[in-house]
């Protein structure tokens, strides 16, 4: 069986700086794949040119068998492929419910989009009572909450998530983890970047190490976990 | 105060004209932090294609029916213009630095200026627009209303409302509204946000199509330059109202035209300050009024400051 997602030698430069410099990784159906890694390792790159916003200057990304390297950004979505960006990137002037919808843009089925809306505000309570208010008003973990809950909308075969414990308390910061531990055991496919390596690589199939631009580590997750090298860089044990 | 409700008349007609104009720089700057400063040229190119269509209709053909054709040819003209601007002018600058674009924006105004002025045939002098023909509506005895001035402010408020409604309810406003917040965001939507930019200049370009119309019919005339003074205007009505909401541009335009009419009326009553009144003052006062807005509200009347990004 082919993999989902299958990225080959990709390589990504911000004018004459290569910032992803040859990676290779693939991520199969129902699978967690994890990108860890220190800032400016790539990571956010790396998802940003899956996504098409940013173009790639060489390698090959395969996206459930059609080559991704070209499509322009606003047809990626349609082929099944969402993203959470960093940062979260809510729109902030617009309401919750219209933030989730703006989630299945291309979607026609009124009756499924609603559907799904309040499976959003199922996943996450919080959404479903401030469903009128400006995503702009929420706190960073209510916005990174909304964040996953829109870009699932779009009911994607992969789902991307770029560093959603960014800058949450602890508390949110595990309930964010624990919802995507939720969304694994429902079988959807995720492609996860984080910083809290601990978190993501004890949640992950397989994980990746990040480092100025290149993989220098891959492994199942609960591998990397006892890595002692892993576990030196990035979770902070001597 | 006699004339009073004459002058509030007066004011609101100007405003409503300017509002119209402001929309199309509030758009394109909502979506692409652009001051398009051709676009008093798109205003004056919608006014030529009107009258181009309005020669082109057989003698005899009566206004009521030559209008709503004359704002669809100007609208024609103006929305092709507006477009092709975009494509060939701007869209080749986008993620340059601002200053780029806001260049090209001038240089534009001045090469659509002289081709007009070039090659529209007897464009080197005022050419003469079809006028309403008979009475201003009597609304008092101290308020009559023009014709032309009657036209605007039926037609501002209509499509004002027009828009608000397309912004707030349609699938193609709410891309606009993304596109507006978080254009890379919207592309992972699968907006096309190429395609929303179009859209704005587009919307800008038919509005000001139709103030051209207005204009024209209340002056009788029209000529190549006139976007330039009207365009400022505009322009600083956008920003009064806060550039970047549909409805400050209109807000703006009302209070911008309200204190000019005002200030030609009442100004030069003041003691002391019998020398700054009058049509000539206009203006100054005008930009007094933004200055000393600004110097308030930064952000303009109805403009909300950006600190939303989380």
């Amino acid at each position: 069986m082919t993999a989902l997602l299958e990225v080959e030698d990709l390589r990504v430069a911000y004018g004459k700086i290569e910032a992803v410099k040859g990676i290779s990784f693939s991520v199969e159906a129902g699978q967690v794949v994890t990108l860890i890694g220190t800032n400016g390792a790539g990571k956010t790159t790396t998802l940003r040119t899956l996504s098409g916003l940013l173009k790639p200057s060489g390698g090959r990304i395969t996206f459930d068998g059609k080559p991704l390297g070209s499509v322009p950004a606003h047809k990626i979505v349609a082929l099944g492929l969402a993203h959470s960006p960093e940062g979260r990137h809510i729109f902030p002037r617009l309401t919750i419910t219209e933030n989730l919808q703006l989630g299945a843009f291309l979607r026609t089925d009124k009756a499924g989009i609603e559907k799904d809306v309040q499976r959003a505000y199922d996943l996450f309570p919080i959404l479903g009572e401030r469903r009128k208010q400006a995503a702009g008003t929420l706190s960073g973990g209510e916005q990174q909450m909304l964040a996953m809950g829109r870009a699932l909308m779009s009911q994607p075969k992969l789902l991307m998530l770029d560093e959603p414990s960014m800058g949450l308390s602890p508390i949110m910061m595990q309930k964010i983890m624990e919802t995507i531990v939720e969304l694994k055991a429902a079988g959807t496919t995720i492609l996860l970047v984080e910083q809290n390596a601990q978190a993501a690589l004890s949640l992950a199939d397989q994980g990746h190490v990040m480092e100025v631009g290149k993989i220098v580590l891959s492994g199942p997750g609960s591998d990397l976990l006892h890595d002692e090298s892993v576990r030196k860089a990035y979770l902070g044990e001597d | 105060m006699h004339e009073l409700p004459q002058q509030l008349a007066n004011g609101l007609a100007l405003g409503a004209l300017y509002g119209l104009i402001a929309i199309g720089y509030t758009m394109v700057y909502g979506i692409v932090q652009l001051i398009n400063f051709a676009h008093g040229e798109i205003f004056m190119i919608g006014g030529f294609g009107a009258l181009t269509t309005y020669i082109m209709l057989p003698s005899g053909t009566t206004l009521l029916v030559a209008i709503p054709l004359m704002i669809i040819g100007g609208a024609i003209a103006s929305v092709a213009v507006a477009t092709a601007a975009e494509r060939f002018a701007y869209r080749p600058l986008r993620g340059a630095p601002r200053l780029a674009p806001l260049i090209t924006a001038i240089g534009l105004s001045i090469v659509l200026q002289q081709l007009v002025w070039g090659f529209y045939p007897d464009a080197k002098k005022p050419r003469s627009f079809p006028e309403f023909q008979g009475e201003s509506f009597k609304l008092l005895d101290n308020l009559y209303l023009q014709r032309a001035d009657a036209f605007v402010l039926v037609l501002a408020p209509l499509c004002m409302l027009a828009l608000g409604l397309f912004v707030a309810k349609s699938r193609s406003g709410r891309a606009m509204q993304a596109t507006a917040q978080d254009p890379d965001t919207a592309k992972l939507m699968g907006i096309n946000t190429d395609r929303i930019i179009v859209m704005a200049f587009a919307i800008g370009a038919a509005f000001a199509a139709v103030a051209s119309v207005a204009y024209g019919l209340d002056k009788g005339q029209i000529n190549f330059e006139m976007g330039f003074i009207l365009g400022l205007k505009a322009f600083t009505a956008a920003v009064l109202g806060g550039i970047g909401n549909i409805y400050g541009a209109m807000v703006g335009g009302v209070v911008l035209g309200l204190a000019e009419a005002l200030s030609i009326a009442y100004i030069e009553e003041i003691p002391g300050m019998e020398q700054l009144g009058g049509g000539a003052w206009a203006n100054v006062w005008a930009f007094v009024l933004l200055i000393v807005v600004l110097l308030v509200r930064p952000q303009g009347l109805l403009g909300e400051r950006v600190t939303d990004r989380a």
